[in-house]
């Protein structure tokens, strides 16, 4: 039996790290500013865990199979530990596991202590059972006010998120259910959530943040390719979780503007 | 003599006395033991409709008809708060613990017996109110186990969400209210009723571990029921304690000012201990079985208590590494995270003391050492995917995806189950006096471990490539189509590995009624549940006060005339 412990355990340490090292599944090319840190940080993590991870389940299945009872006169060591050793692996590890986490954290800092810099596109992102709706505030810049009775789901854009037309900084707001961000400048998010918390999640960006009722949370990222993106909720969120599904458009400037403008035109 | 004779008591007499309302701690256990396995079995068969909605969205299953989105959600809920709540933290802690405490640490009894039986039939009517909530109107609730508010704290959020969710919320509280009085026991007993000579250091890591959970659950438990009664308090009499202003459907909802983060707080200060709650009583058992079985004492006892008492202090600190998304202060992300980080030392001690206790030993593998040596294969597993999640940068694409999910199946569900099997192979013979079939066991030991590596390692993949947790199908996203293949791969593992559950059960009570007849200490174990009778009798040493002379884990002691020296005996280990 310790043979086939030894034999088991590898195998399945061989297995799982085979589908790491081949990346036979793995993160989704990246394609925003954050992405390019985050996975060398995933990757390193990833190189230390691995090695711990190998070692320690090759060393349980080699002592189940070198020390097995065999039957033979052989002497167990009697022995209740050694105090030395024992300190110099918590040493290791402490270094091991809060260096790691030193290492990743001014990205964290620089993404969510900073605001987005001066510049940056505006967009005010609303989920609701279950649909995402994309806000531009327009030429002057201001989000028009929206009221909680003005709210109506049905009728999509506008309504949904309650936008109180007889608000002159509402006039030229651009709501729509796609996202359009320019490719290559950051893009000043404000996250809010009518009913309950969504998250919005958009893994090729290694962007994650819950919408939260009652909360305006501001966060910035900066798309790098032109491209598509499938924006999954992320926060169970009732019946329709499963498809609260965004758009992401990274398009051209040019692109960008144009169609900008184009909304703004229907809005007259 | 004659004094020692005062303190033997007879048992009750009567069916009623002896197994319903018993006082004694060892039924007691039994009972709790069988209500967590009848528990464990309504949640596996919800998991595996769960599993096989994820990949035949459309099936019509027979007995149970469509799986909808929203019966996912529900099965989803139940099976999850059932696996938690009433097995995870009645087998291992509450089973096990009631049962072998008292005997390990040579006490007649739990110090409260009155209140002993009070806090299994409270549990017992938390379980059953827990089911009813399948069969309320517009069934159990969608919420998932953490009932995130606003969507547990309003009733028009989905289906389920109304009476459904007040009995979901209800029976946790009545679960809280047992939990408390199971606590207060176990501390007491092991404080007042040690045997003559049982120090606190010459105790079996077994009953460290119940200690400790026991003053997790104290702590943690009055949160959560506080927490769960502002929650019934929000649904049904319009407070606003976690509900902002919101509008569902196009609907105002009358509340104001509430916060839903508050929730997440107050769960997860209760939600993270709870995880250690589960896995530390398996800990325990899988220190034990590793020395006992290798015949070698266990590598650094006090650095094992030492490490558990770390774990215990520091898992009330770290409560916020499941809130790093939620829209928490940025700036407390990083207290959180260097915490964790900092309790995975303790974690990481532990295992390096198994590893240790395994070198130069002698090993025999009989069932319950499989299942202990697979414990520390699943929390090696499940205990390096953390680094990983306890880094806020890598928790953003992480967080709320099936990786997550992998991760606390391997290190709290399946380890913790292991610890389950492992303690149920052990004392099986000690319980019912006979022995289990070792050749089912093995079977189910290789299916088992196997089939859990099947099902859970995958899911690590799928996380990193997005795979959001949750989903009841993937029809929706357009990326996850190719991951169509692994998910499938998973529902057949967890076919598999469901269907070995009946190996096991087959085994208990085939065993139960037709096992070969146990010695006393058939696995040469030194502790004091192998120094009395199998089963023990009514006040576990028929009227005799062990009196105890070593720690735990004298095995192999040189000079001496067996391989093990019980810790009632006189005879010298010179070095302890
Ligand atoms: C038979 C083996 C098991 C299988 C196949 C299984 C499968 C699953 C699946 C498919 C999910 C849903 C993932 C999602 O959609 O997010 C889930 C969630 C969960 N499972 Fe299991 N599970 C098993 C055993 C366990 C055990 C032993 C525990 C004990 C801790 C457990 C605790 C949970 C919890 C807490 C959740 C989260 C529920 C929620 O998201 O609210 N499971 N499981
Ligand atoms: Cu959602
Ligand atoms: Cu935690």
């Amino acid at each position: 039996m310790g043979l086939a412990l030894l034999v088991i355990i590898w195998l399945i340490t061989f297995f799982s790290t085979y589908f790491f090292v081949a990346q036979t599944w793995w993160l989704p090319h990246g394609a925003a500013k954050a992405a390019e840190f985050i996975d060398h940080q995933f990757a390193l993590t990833y190189v230390l865990m691995g090695i711990v991870f190998v070692a320690a389940q090759g060393a349980l299945g080699w002592l189940a199979w070198k020390y097995r009872d065999d039957g033979s006169s052989r002497k167990v060591e009697y022995s209740h530990g050694n105090t030395k050793l024992e300190l110099i692996w918590t040493t290791l590890t402490a270094v091991l596991f809060v260096g790691l986490n030193l290492m990743g954290s001014h990205v964290w800092a620089s993404e969510r202590f900073e605001p987005a810099a001066a510049g940056s596109v505006p967009v005010e992102v609303t989920g609701m059972q279950f649909a995402w709706y994309f806000r531009y505030p327009g030429p002057d810049g201001k989000y028009g006010r929206t009221e909680a009775k003005l709210m109506d789901p049905s009728a999509g854009n506008d309504a949904a998120i309650g936008l109180d037309t007889t608000d002159p900084a509402a006039k030229d707001d651009v709501v729509t259910g796609t996202m359009y961000p320019p490719v290559k400048r950051e893009v000043d998010i404000t996250l809010r959530a009518v009913d309950v918390i969504h998250s919005f999640f958009v893994p090729s960006f290694r962007f994650k943040q819950d919408a939260v009722p009652g909360l305006a949370i501001h966060m910035h990222f900066t798309p790098t390719e032109i491209g598509e993106y499938e924006i999954p909720c992320a926060e169970l969120c009732g019946l329709g979780h499963y498809k609260m599904h965004g758009m992401l458009h990274v398009v051209s400037q040019e692109d960008f503007d144009k169609w900008l403008a184009a909304r703004e035109a229907e809005k007259q | 003599m004659v004094a020692q004779d005062a303190h033997a008591h007879a048992g009750p007499q009567g069916f009623i006395r002896k197994y319903v309302f018993s006082l004694d701690h060892k039924v007691i256990g039994l009972q709790y033991y069988f209500l967590a396995l009848a528990a464990v079995f309504v949640g596996m068969f919800l998991s595996l409709l769960m599993r096989i909605h994820m990949i035949w969205p459309t099936a019509i299953l027979p007995l149970v008809g469509e799986i909808r989105p929203e019966t996912y959600l529900q099965l989803l809920t139940m099976h999850g708060t059932i696996m938690v709540f009433f097995v995870l933290t009645t087998a291992p802690q509450s089973g096990f613990g009631n049962y072998f405490l008292p005997i390990q640490i040579g006490a007649p009894d739990m110090a409260f017996p009155v209140l002993n039986m009070l806090s299994f039939w409270t549990t017992f009517v938390a379980f059953v109110v827990m089911l009813a909530a399948f069969f309320a109107v517009g069934g159990a609730p969608l919420h998932g186990w953490t009932g995130y508010a606003p969507l547990s704290a309003l009733t028009n959020s989905g289906p389920g969400e109304q009476l459904g969710a007040d009995l979901w919320i209800t029976s946790i509280a009545i679960f809280c209210i047992a939990s408390l009085m199971g606590a207060l026991n176990f501390i007491t007993t092991v404080l007042d009723l040690r045997a003559k000579g049982m120090t606190m250091m010459r105790m079996p890591l077994t009953c460290w571990a119940w200690l400790i959970t026991a003053i997790l659950g104290l702590l943690a438990f009055g949160v959560l029921l506080s927490a769960g009664i502002l929650l019934l308090l929000d649904r049904n009499l319009g407070t606003s304690f976690y509900v902002p202003l919101v509008v569902v459907n196009g609907q105002v909802m009358g509340h104001k000012g509430g916060s839903p983060l508050l929730w997440q707080h107050l769960f997860w200060f209760f939600g993270h201990p709870e995880v250690y709650i589960a896995i530390l009583p398996g800990m325990g058992v899988a220190s034990q079985l590793l020395s006992t079985f290798a015949r070698k004492p266990i590598f650094g006892y006090k650095a094992m208590v030492y490490a558990i008492m770390a774990i215990g202090i520091l898992g009330f600190v770290v409560w916020g590494h499941h809130m790093f998304m939620s829209g928490m202060s940025p700036y407390s992300a990083f207290a959180f995270s260097i915490m964790t980080m900092a309790i995975g030392v303790p974690s990481a001690i532990k295992t390096f003391n198994w590893l240790g206790t395994l070198y130069k030993a002698k090993i025999r593998f009989q069932t319950p050492m499989l299942y202990a040596i697979g414990f520390v294969s699943l929390f090696v597993s499940g205990g390096l995917s953390g680094p990983f999640l306890a880094q806020p940068v890598l928790d953003i694409p992480l967080h709320d995806t099936a990786f997550v999910v992998g991760h606390f199946h391997l290190i709290m569900g399946v380890a913790a189950i292991f610890g389950m099997f492992a303690g149920t192979y052990y004392w099986f013979p000690k319980m019912f006096g006979r022995m289990m079939n070792e050749s089912l066991g093995r079977i189910h030991f290789v299916f088992t471990l196997i089939g859990t590596y099947c099902i859970f390692m995958p899911m690590h993949y799928l996380g990193m490539a997005g795979q959001p947790r949750r989903y009841s199908q993937f029809t929706e996203v357009a990326y996850l189509q190719h991951l169509m293949p692994l998910n499938r791969f998973i529902t057949y593992a967890a076919f598999v590995t469901i269907a070995a559950q009946v190996i096991f059960v087959i085994n208990l009570f085939w065993s139960m009624f037709k096992g070969p007849k146990a010695s006393d200490n058939p696995w040469e174990s030194t502790t004091l549940e192998w120094t009395t009778a199998t089963p023990p009798p009514h006040d576990n040493f028929a009227g005799h006060t062990p009196v105890v002379y070593h720690g735990p884990y004298e095995y192999s002691v040189p000079g001496a005339a067996k391989d093990y020296v019980m810790q009632t005996d006189p005879a010298g280990v010179t070095a302890h």
